[in-house]
């Protein structure tokens, strides 16, 4: 786990970030458009334009902290109308890897969700709805949730319990396993 | 009419009956030539991208790699809008960056030339042969019928990724509905998205974003929602009970794949087109538009409603799901 950063290295983490994701930090004027039209508003704890001003500033350290780049979800809004084009979800992906690495992670379920994902496709090839729920469910302490729509998923056929499965499972093993050892493009 | 490479995704083998069942009603009567890819695998979704980029990449070309070497010259297909996302991606980085397209040839020990186009179900039902094969085989005209069309984020942004001309209005499937009589309502949040997996994993955070769709939905008089996608669907339908209960509204908008309505156009019955799968109970709103004359069907197939009432009048056999 890589420590906590000081201001120069959340600097030049930020830049760094910023020069992957093909933005010029400098160039938002803070109009907060990405944040008026931002579905995942409501729960941020930092609005998406003040995320563009603290990498601006240096401070990934709030950034990596902040429930904001768990919750964003990807959804291309704010990017779509920003009139300079700053494309925040990759500077939320990007500040998320980085914060995965150090072991910052301010809501724990969007985590484990995508772990439970990558998982079953290392198992199976494809994603497993009802394992996928079950195990998530489990592991969140959510029992409940979303469990109460298997019955009726069963008896509506919208589930099947059979498992689909991929036949050459080694390929996207072995594809999963040298991405993960050339570390990734981040 | 023109052959595709297939590539249906995890949902549609699990939880998208309807869509699944619909599409393949329409694929039937029409002579649609789909072609699955062999032993495709999970495009990666948005969790292998949240979690390392380059296996984002890997992991969907892998079946775009497929594709090419089985059916060389084909456009690739796909039915979930998650996965066109992450295909086009794949192809989009590829495409520009040379480097990359070696190393994930690298990876997955396989040519991969990023060549072949990824076409969502709407492009593919925006195809003028498939549009002339569905107006000549119309059995009904779903008429009055007032829908909002969803179409979600995945497919719309981003526009470098998508192609999309107008990502806050794409038009695509208010066409598509138009061909067999539907009145697609003008509206605010055709692309507004739902949350996606956060309606699993971030609940409190995310219902919300479901309210707000059907109460815009509602507040321009549309009677149903129309998706195009697994993921889209799944999360309004199955969620419709619950929001009006949470939020102690009164929604009435079943949510309809727009494959569903063609194949009811095409005269399919409730269990050809998977409508007693749905989640909200959808066939009132149908019944009532079949009663109040507003569809109509084609003589023939109204005498044949009185000989046969399991083959095409179905729909108004009533509540078998739900
Ligand atoms: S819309 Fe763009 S310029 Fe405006 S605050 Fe957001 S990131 Fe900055
Ligand atoms: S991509 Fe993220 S920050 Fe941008 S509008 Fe969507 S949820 Fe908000
Ligand atoms: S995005 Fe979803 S539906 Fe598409 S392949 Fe991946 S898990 Fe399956
Ligand atoms: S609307 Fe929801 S399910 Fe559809 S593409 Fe967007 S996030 Fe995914």
């Amino acid at each position: 786990m890589e420590k906590i950063l000081n201001r120069d290295e959340g600097r030049l983490l930020a830049e760094r970030i910023a020069k992957e994701a093909d933005v010029k930090l400098h160039e938002c004027y803070q109009c907060g458009k990405c944040s008026a039209g931002c579905p995942m508003a409501g729960s941020f704890d930092l609005m998406p334009r003040q995320i563009v001003h603290l990498m601006h500033l240096g401070d990934m350290e709030t950034v990596m902290k902040s429930k904001s780049i768990w919750l964003c979800a990807s959804c291309h809004t704010c990017v779509e109308r920003c009139p300079h084009d700053i494309d925040i979800p990759a500077l939320m992906e990007k500040s998320r890897m980085e914060a995965q690495k150090r072991g910052y992670c301010a809501v724990r379920n969007v985590k484990l969700f995508n772990d439970i994902f990558t998982e079953t496709i290392r198992g199976f090839g494809k994603s497993q709805e009802v394992i996928l729920e079950g195990i998530y469910n489990v592991g969140s302490g959510r029992l409940l949730q979303d469990i109460n729509h298997v019955p009726e998923m069963l008896q509506k056929e919208i589930v099947r319990p059979e498992l689909n499965q991929v036949r050459n499972k080694d390929h996207v093993r072995s594809i999963m396993k040298k991405c993960e050892e050339g570390g990734a493009l981040n | 009419m023109k052959s595709y490479a297939y590539f249906p995704g995890c949902s549609m083998d699990s939880t998208a009956v309807t869509y699944k069942k619909s599409f393949e009603y329409i694929a039937a009567k029409t002579g649609l030539d789909l072609k699955e890819i062999p032993d495709w695998s999970c495009c990666g979704s948005t969790a292998a991208h949240t979690k390392n980029e380059k296996m984002a990449y890997a992991l969907a070309a892998r079946n775009l790699a497929l594709a090419e070497k089985h059916f060389p010259g084909l456009d690739v297909v796909t039915p979930c809008a998650a996965c066109y996302s992450r295909l086009r991606y794949a192809n989009y980085a590829a495409r520009k960056n040379e480097d990359l397209r070696q190393e994930i040839e690298e990876i997955l020990q396989m040519e991969y030339k990023a060549e072949p186009e990824v076409l969502n179900f709407l492009d593919l039902f925006s195809d003028p042969d498939l549009q002339e094969e569905i107006r000549k085989g119309i059995k009904r005209q779903l008429k009055g019928l007032k829908a909002a069309c969803y179409y979600g984020c995945l497919m719309s942004r981003p526009r470098e990724v998508t192609g999309e001309t107008d990502p806050e209005n794409p038009m695509k499937m208010d066409e598509i509905l138009r061909l067999v009589g539907v009145e697609p309502v003008i509206w605010d949040y055709k692309t507004e998205c739902c949350g996606a997996s956060h309606q699993v994993d971030a609940p409190e955070a995310s219902r919300e974003l479901i309210d707000r769709i059907f109460r815009n939905a509602q507040a321009n008089h549309a009677d149903i929602i129309v998706t195009a996608c697994p993921l889209c669907n799944m999360n309004l339908d199955m969620r419709e009970e619950e929001i009006n209960r949470k939020f102690q509204r009164s929604y009435q908008i079943p949510v309809f794949q727009f494959t569903e309505l063609i194949a009811i156009a095409l005269g399919a019955s409730a269990s050809e087109c998977g409508i007693h799968h749905h989640f909200f109970p959808a066939f009132d709103v149908i019944n009532d538009q079949i009663r109040s004359g507003n569809i109509s069907e084609k003589r023939e197939q109204v005498q044949k409603v009185q000989e046969d009432p399991l083959k095409s009048g179905p729909i108004i056999v009533g509540k078998a799901g739900k």
